[in-house]
């Protein structure tokens, strides 16, 4: 587990203090508003729809129970009760007063937490796989480049006013789990003849033009990441569009410029870079490898498990869709949706997290993550404490057996909480969950991918998803795109809009004609939506879509 | 979008902003700002309306980003015309606490 270094925590209270400083002169009048905004969004502090909203930064979706316990004591005393889990291993506060914002960072400094560079034209949390250190197919555990990457890029000089955000994910597993090719550089670990590297990727994006990213380079020796890696960010720094807010991000650079280009203007920037990492790097990474230490696991059997698997049909389903294959014989790792029936996804509760703080100090080696898909892992479970796990959780209404389904929607925030949305999401997300429960389908139907987005900024990675729904404002009324083939995980690919856009209330009908039209031309239950749609191509789904056109 | 909108009779509007302290959305009202929509001031005059603008900017020790929005008239005051002003007024569709669940209170 990572350990928090005082010298960290005296740094993020110094920010804070700033901070408080910052927001006592914008209300005394010594500050405008036009001075504060950048100076609020440095500390993730958005205006949003209906009130503030704090974006906090849990690096590389690793967070201790102490930390879980302070997100739940800052729900409970300056939210409405709950947090809400992004896609970038964030949570987001709706509703705190400015004049609290500062009290909430520092008791995030309490436990070495901040939202420093959740906003802003700057480096942005470094993203993982959720199963970091515990994942089968893991090559190395990713954590500690992550930690490396987040020490080097907070507050580096050169990288705060890139021409726009810049976000960073790497990926541990042979497996892509951290969304790679979607990420303005995605990093993915490799091993070539026994030597740890990484296959470098740049110019992946998703907004209002989709990108997937490109491999720059097959195999960066881990010694030059950084070196390799600021070189990448300076050239984008140099050659990124400034004079176009949506042609900004590197992936229109390198579309632009093309990649080969780029690569030799990368390649080098870095041979002169690297002269300055004189081994600090690599004496910083040796230290966080340590410090992401594995926990003492046990050796144990594993009887109570499987017998009830075999006693109790909710426990084995639970067990089928919500566990993923651990490194170590007898452990699992435990996925904790949340996207009941009912609840907003992602949203979730102090009481929720209190809980899952208890439950992984007892059952998970004091570890939690958040996860991409706005769920919760707890990476490091013995089997036989699943049974007691699943009753704990199912008592909490948490344990909902849906991970990878129907109902596992990733969705923004949308037009009920953010000021760039131009519809909702959240309603249509619930709406779905609802009607595939009640019709009983989401067991048949397996594997898929939903996401929502709101707007073409696309905060809900709709160009991803197998099923992908984008809101938008039509002549003052929502209405949402159907895109269909996105993946984020296997084979990555951008979605293909399938046609016209349905009014809210058509949505969910249009899914259901969608989703029996797949059930009926799938070659067997084991063929997910995602490979049907590969196999067959658009045609059959945008029938089932648009049946009228097809009559016609 | 909104920030666009002139008044007119046919198109009257009101100025909407956020409370710089406590985040939530006002309403420019007759004294002041309102968290009650439905207290709102409805203009109808381009310049009249400009002015206020004018003067809500320069309330920047009070409020956030105010803009002018297209409004109807209804039976117990200014009503929203978008969709996205009917969600500010309301609150969020998830949970009822926005603050469509306060008292309303002058700022």
């Amino acid at each position: 587990m990572f350990d928090v270094r005082p010298v960290e925590t005296d740094y993020v209270r110094h920010r804070a203090a700033q901070f408080r400083d910052q927001v006592e002169r914008r209300l005394n009048g010594s500050l405008s508003e036009d001075e504060f905004k950048p100076l609020r969004l440095m500390n993730g502090v958005y205006l949003q729809l209906h009130a503030y909203m704090l974006r906090v930064a849990i690096p590389y979706g690793t967070i201790s129970p102490d930390q879980m316990r302070t997100l739940a004591h800052l729900a409970q005393t300056y939210d409405k009760g709950y947090g809400h889990w992004t896609t970038r291993q964030n949570i987001q506060f709706n509703w705190p007063r400015l004049v609290d914002i500062p009290d909430m960072l520092d008791a995030l400094a309490d436990v070495g937490m901040h939202a420093i560079q959740t906003s802003g034209n700057t480096i942005r949390n470094v993203t993982t796989d959720a199963f970091a250190g515990a994942a089968f197919d893991e090559v190395t555990d990713p954590r500690p480049y992550a930690e490396l990457l987040r020490s080097w890029s907070t507050d580096h000089a050169e990288f705060q006013f890139l021409p726009r955000k810049f976000k960073i994910a790497i990926s541990g597993g042979k497996k892509d789990r951290a969304v790679i090719a979607a990420h303005d550089i995605g990093l993915r670990l490799v091993e070539r003849d026994g030597k740890i590297g990484f296959e470098v990727w740049i110019g992946g994006g998703l907004g209002r033009t989709p990108m997937l990213g490109k491999v720059v380079r097959d195999f960066l020796p881990e010694e030059d990441l950084l070196p390799y890696v600021e070189a990448i960010i300076a050239t984008y720094n140099l050659s990124g569009r400034r004079d176009n807010k949506y042609k900004a991000r590197i992936k229109i650079t390198v579309h632009e410029r093309g990649l080969d280009v780029m690569r030799a203007e990368i390649e080098e920037e870095f041979l002169a870079r690297r002269r300055d990492f004189r081994g600090a790097d690599r004496e910083a990474l040796a230290i966080f490898k340590d410090r992401f230490r594995a926990p003492a696991f046990r050796n144990a059997a594993t009887e109570v498990y499987e017998a009830a698997r075999a006693a109790n049909p909710a426990f084995r389903s639970w067990t089928d869709t919500n566990l993923h294959p651990h490194r170590i014989d007898g452990y699992a790792s435990v996925v904790v949706t949340f996207k009941a029936p009912g609840q907003t996804p992602g949203d979730a509760s102090a009481d929720q997290m209190r809980l899952l703080a208890d439950l992984a100090e007892r059952y998970g080696h004091a570890d939690l993550r958040v996860m991409h898909d706005q769920n919760v892992a707890l990476p490091h479970v013995h089997k036989s404490d699943l049974p007691a796990l699943y009753d704990a959780l199912k008592a909490a209404g948490l344990a909902t057996a849906n991970a990878g389904l129907t109902s596992d929607i990733i969705a923004c925030p949308g037009m009920d909480y953010c000021a760039l949305a131009t519809a909702r999401s959240i309603p249509i997300a619930e709406e779905i969950a609802d009607h595939f429960r009640a019709v009983d389908l989401e067991e048949e139907i397996g594997n898929l991918n939903i996401r929502i987005s709101g707007c073409i900024n696309a905060c809900g990675h709709h160009h991803l998803g197998h099923i992908g729904i984008l809101g938008l404002d039509r002549a003052g009324v929502e209405n949402y795109q159907i895109t269909l083939g996105g993946d984020a995980y296997d084979i990555p690919a951008i979605g293909e809009r399938a046609g016209a856009g349905f009014p809210a209330e058509e949505v969910v009908p249009a899914i259901d004609r969608l989703l029996r039209a797949y059930l009926e031309v799938r070659q067997d239950a084991s063929e997910r939506f995602i490979d049907a749609y590969r196999r067959l191509g658009p045609a059959p789904f945008k029938a089932a879509l648009y049946p009228a056109q097809a009559d016609a | 979008m909104s920030k666009a909108f002139t008044p007119t009779p046919a198109r009257p509007g009101v100025i909407t902003a956020n409370d710089l302290r406590e985040g939530h959305n006002v309403w420019m009202c007759d004294g002041g700002w309102t968290p009650d929509p439905k207290r709102a001031t409805v203009f109808e005059d381009e310049a009249i309306a400009d002015l206020a603008l004018l003067d809500a900017i320069g309330q920047a020790g009070l409020v956030v980003g105010p803009y002018l929005v297209e409004a109807k008239r209804g039976p117990d005051g200014p009503e929203p015309v978008h969709f996205r002003e009917a969600f500010r007024q309301r609150g969020p569709s998830n949970y009822f606490h926005g603050i469509q669940a306060k008292e309303d209170a002058h700022v």
